[in-house]
């Protein structure tokens, strides 16, 4: 018989394990989730994460050996991305009718995160490196974090203020929308992506697949825009 | 559904490298969606093929952001200073971000009159 703290330091240094608890907590998470539908609060994302975190509290695990397992998953996020383009293709009818809208829709909503979220923070008090950081965080994490660097933000408070809006994204948008009684899922779908990336999409296409498909190309189309629109936004007001 | 997956390496690939090559401030993957997309146009009998498993891993996209996201744990103290008013400024801005690409969506719709989905 093994001493079960050898084995324990064994199995925690092993990515199996930690590829485990990350599948079997959004098992959990997806679980209570559905099981609490009419709670927007219970977004699967964050129900996961609350758990893993518990686990490497309780456990005295580094996030970084934690994420030597989980980076598997991680990395399908990439491959994922690319996938986006055959529900756009499936939907192009449906996308070629509505470009201009689109492309408006993209414009106000690109600019609204940028110039609100900079607003509000300034408004609250906060200043430097802490605020700049807020000026990409609607874009998609690897985009947000290479504009947060060259404008002067603080790219790691960017990686955070990045998940958060995602989550906050995917929490608010359907009784948002709802109460505000509109149905067209192409518009709901777009928004979303803008506004909430990665983590918006998975929340749309959960919701309907023709918001999941056009809240990709919203978030496709922000990551390119706040690209360009971010630097310009912060030479101008700083 | 290998021959899927690999497909999708490609193009992620091919997109990484001409990030990385042309120094651009757009993310390979988000490259490899256009150029996989433009590829989709030329052969549409890919789409067809490549649908089961694109839509089995979309189905499962809110997972592949859980390990970023207990990432968020590690940064929490960050937040101890400004918590309050960057959570303001997060809620405040996805709010506002997603009521005007809505508002400007449907307006714009409106305007050009393609209003109606089918």
């Amino acid at each position: 018989m093994n001493d079960p703290f050898q084995l324990w330091s064994y199995l925690a240094r092993e990515p199996l394990l930690w590829l485990t608890v990350t599948l079997a907590a959004y098992v959990i998470a997806d679980r209570i989730s559905e099981s609490l539908e009419g709670y927007a609060i219970a977004n699967p994302v964050l129900i996961a994460i609350l758990i893993i975190a518990g686990v490497l509290g309780l456990s005295g695990t580094p996030y970084e050996t934690y994420f030597e397992g989980a980076q598997f998953v991680h990395f399908m996020l990439g491959p994922a991305t690319v996938a986006l383009a055959v529900p756009l293709h499936a939907n192009l009818g449906r996308v070629k009718k509505v470009l201009i809208p689109m492309a408006v829709a993209l414009f106000a909503g690109s600019l609204t995160a940028i110039l609100s979220a900079l607003g509000i923070a300034y408004a609250m008090g906060v200043r430097g490196e802490t605020l700049l950081s807020l000026a990409p965080k609607s874009a998609t994490a690897p985009v947000a974090l290479g504009v947060s660097e060259a404008i002067g933000g603080e790219p790691t408070l960017t990686a955070v203020l990045v998940i958060l809006t995602g989550i906050t994204g995917a929490i608010v948008a359907t009784p948002l929308l709802n109460a505000l009684r509109i149905t067209d899922w192409r518009a709901r779908g777009f928004a979303v992506g803008l506004a909430a990336h990665g983590i918006g999409t998975a929340h749309a296409f959960r919701v309907n697949s023709t918001a999941g498909a056009f809240s990709g190309i919203g978030m496709g189309l922000n990551a390119i825009l706040t690209a360009i629109l971010a630097p310009l936004v912060v030479a101008f007001l700083f | 559904m290998i021959r899927n997956i690999a497909i999708l390496l490609v193009f992620q690939l091919g997109g990484e490298t001409l990030a990385r090559g042309a120094a651009l401030s757009v993310p390979g993957p988000v490259i490899g969606l256009g150029a996989l997309f433009l590829t989709l146009l030329a052969v549409p009998a890919l789409a067809d093929r490549m649908r089961d498993t694109a839509n089995g891993l979309l189905a499962h996209l809110s997972l592949l952001f859980v390990p970023a996201g207990v990432g968020v744990s590690t940064h929490l103290a960050t937040f101890a200073d400004a918590g309050p008013a960057l959570v303001a400024a997060l809620v405040g801005s996805t709010v506002l971000a997603i009521l005007a690409g809505v508002g400007a969506f449907l307006l714009t719709a409106r305007l050009t009159g393609s209003r109606g989905d089918e």
